[in-house]
């Protein structure tokens, strides 16, 4: 016989979302840097590689100014990636610490775990991404799309997010421990650099270009590129897409495996 | 089954567990009456937390069945969930939220209104001792405080069975006999305790029935009195500063005196009375025997423990 235990998945996700931002806001040694990371990079790229590379892509004003334009797409990128960082950390955290069996142990949305995680790092991401681009336009980032592409481009990372940040709540889960958390999501911080985040793919050799290319970052910033500079799309879009659904599927298959299982 | 389940908080039968080839739990039966303490002792390893995991349906058992107030473990959970409240060995509060706000989370994943989860919160505090600290992070927190911050926040769902997984491991003297306490308080409010301890003292001073697990088997159960009538009596232990003194001793007392250890010492059967204690050093004292030393040794829970579980080389002594 199952006895009917009323079941409170909204109000159980939203108090664990609530929970997750307070614990952002109480460990500010790990919040801030995330956020000052994809920050610091951005500055570096533009004042100190921006001359030389901008040049290197030969458009028409050249420089500095047409580097940021450039850069932009890969630093928001990286943001994301820093993010789903901390919420790898913060999992594993939580694993270790104890709590999770508390909760496991407790009449409770099981779902609501995993979405306090979820929901909780898609908020700091998106603060953090709209301090990336805050500082990008202070220093000089010029941006052509329409209302409709910052929509677009908001839904765009908004998915890219998703995925990333189901992929590391997973990824929290399997460490052993919240060094090994903060360590296994490190390619994802590598993987702009090896697309077309920060220069074009064709001046690669053939192999890393051949790389390059079909990596799934390459499409997400190019599409992101598209859109924030009003240039035509292509397929981009769709296979980003399809990427960050695919990514999101296997993280999320993979977190719940992990987050249920009972042996 | 049905009726007798309503008597009996916890029902265990046949329970087995295996990590791989390594058996934990080799078929064992529990029975525990509601309202009552009922303490699982066992050495590190022994199963205790892996069957307290089964019971709190965080683990799956690999054979036979469990029933905690009403609700079978593997087809019921959630019922089981409700409940329940569970305390572990290593303290299981958010380190980064503050005493407050860790009982304010369980009070909103217990479904509280605010206002009951306000006095809720309020009243634990101050029961546990933790109004002061109530508003600083739970890291940085003492041993003692963060075990009853743990317990504090297992009240806040008002648990019908609360499993205290080693709740006084690594506490000290103070604090372990502040967490006895409050476990006699949560069982004269009618609640059912399952508590795993190493310390046969904790479960001497509390448990109304103990069951020793050894090696993922049940080797002894019972009140703690019938646990300590399984194991031979008390005896004396006499040292003596000559040789000639032991046989001496030895003849007046005769077969009742045993060689203990070394040469100079003699173990008598003895209740550890000062009536019969003053009759056998009369004994001795008539045969002008010196006695260098002497220690009572009465049986407690750490001999039948040693006795069942086969360290019986080892004693505890009280020296008198």
């Amino acid at each position: 016989m199952t006895t009917a235990v009323a079941s409170h998945p909204l109000r159980d996700s939203t108090t664990m979302v609530r929970r997750n931002l307070k614990r952002m806001l109480r460990y500010p040694s790990m919040t801030v840097p995330l956020i000052a990371m994809p920050v610091l990079l951005l500055l570096l790229f533009v004042y100190v590689f921006g001359g030389t590379l901008g040049a290197g892509l030969g458009g028409a004003s050249g420089g500095r100014a047409e580097y940021v334009n450039y850069v932009v797409p890969a630093i928001l990128v990286i943001t994301v990636s820093t993010v789903v960082q901390g919420t790898a950390i913060s999992v594993a955290m939580d694993m270790t610490e104890g709590i999770v069996a508390r909760f496991r142990t407790m009449s409770i949305a099981r779902v609501s775990v995993l979405t306090g995680h979820v929901i909780g790092s898609l908020i700091q991401a998106l603060l953090s991404l709209a301090v990336v681009t805050g500082v990008a336009l202070l220093i000089g980032f010029e941006p052509r799309g329409s209302v409709g592409d910052w929509f677009a481009l908001v839904g765009v990372l908004a998915a890219v997010t998703f995925a990333l940040i189901w992929f590391t709540v997973a990824i929290g889960q399997a460490s052993q421990s919240v060094e090994a958390a903060s360590n296994l999501p490190m390619p994802l911080m590598f993987l702009p650099f090896l697309g077309s985040g920060f220069v074009p793919t064709d001046s690669m050799p053939d192999g890393v270009r051949w790389f390059a290319e079909h990596q799934p970052f390459t499409p997400i910033m190019e599409s992101i590129r598209a859109l924030l500079m009003d240039r035509p799309l292509g397929n981009d879009l769709w296979i980003a897409l399809a990427w960050c659904a695919g990514i999101a599927l296997v993280g999320y298959v993979w977190a719940k495996r992990l987050y249920n299982r009972t042996a | 089954m049905t009726s007798r389940a309503a008597q009996q908080a916890i029902v265990v039968r046949g329970l087995r567990k295996s990590f791989g080839d390594k058996v934990v739990l080799d078929g064992i039966d529990l029975d525990v009456a509601q309202g009552s303490v009922f303490s699982l002792l066992g050495a590190n390893g022994a199963g205790k937390t892996t069957t307290v995991k089964i019971l709190s349906t965080l683990v799956a058992a690999g054979g036979g069945r469990a029933e905690v107030a009403g609700h079978d473990v593997a087809t019921d959970p959630d019922a089981v969930r409700a409940a329940i409240g569970v305390t572990g060995q290593f303290s299981a509060v958010d380190n980064l939220l503050t005493g407050e706000e860790n009982l304010r989370l369980m009070a909103d994943l217990n479904h509280l209104s605010t206002k009951d989860g306000r006095r809720v919160v309020a009243e634990l505090l101050e029961r546990f001792g933790l109004t002061e600290a109530a508003r600083k992070p739970a890291s940085t927190y003492s041993g003692g405080m963060r075990r009853r911050l743990d317990l504090a926040m297992t009240l806040v769902g008002d648990p019908r069975v609360i499993f205290l997984d080693e709740p006084t491991t690594g506490l000290d003297p103070r604090s372990r006999r502040g967490m006895w306490q409050i476990v006699r308080d949560l069982v004269a409010g009618g609640v059912t305790i399952f508590l795993t301890t190493q310390y046969l003292d904790e479960a001497d001073e509390l448990a109304d029935r103990i069951a020793v697990l050894e090696g993922g088997r049940l080797v002894a159960e019972g009140t703690p009195e019938e646990l300590k009538r399984r194991i031979p009596g008390g005896h004396v232990r006499l040292q003596f500063a000559e040789p000639g003194d032991v046989r001496t001793a030895q003849r007046i007392l005769g077969g009742d005196a045993h060689a203990d250890g070394d040469a100079l010492a003699l173990r008598v059967p003895n209740d550890g009375s000062l009536r019969s204690l003053k009759a056998l050093l009369d004994r001795l004292d008539d045969e002008s025997i010196a006695v260098d030393g002497l220690s009572v040794h009465t049986p407690d829970l750490d001999d039948v423990f040693l006795a069942l579980t086969g360290d019986s080389g080892l004693e505890k002594v009280t020296n008198r």
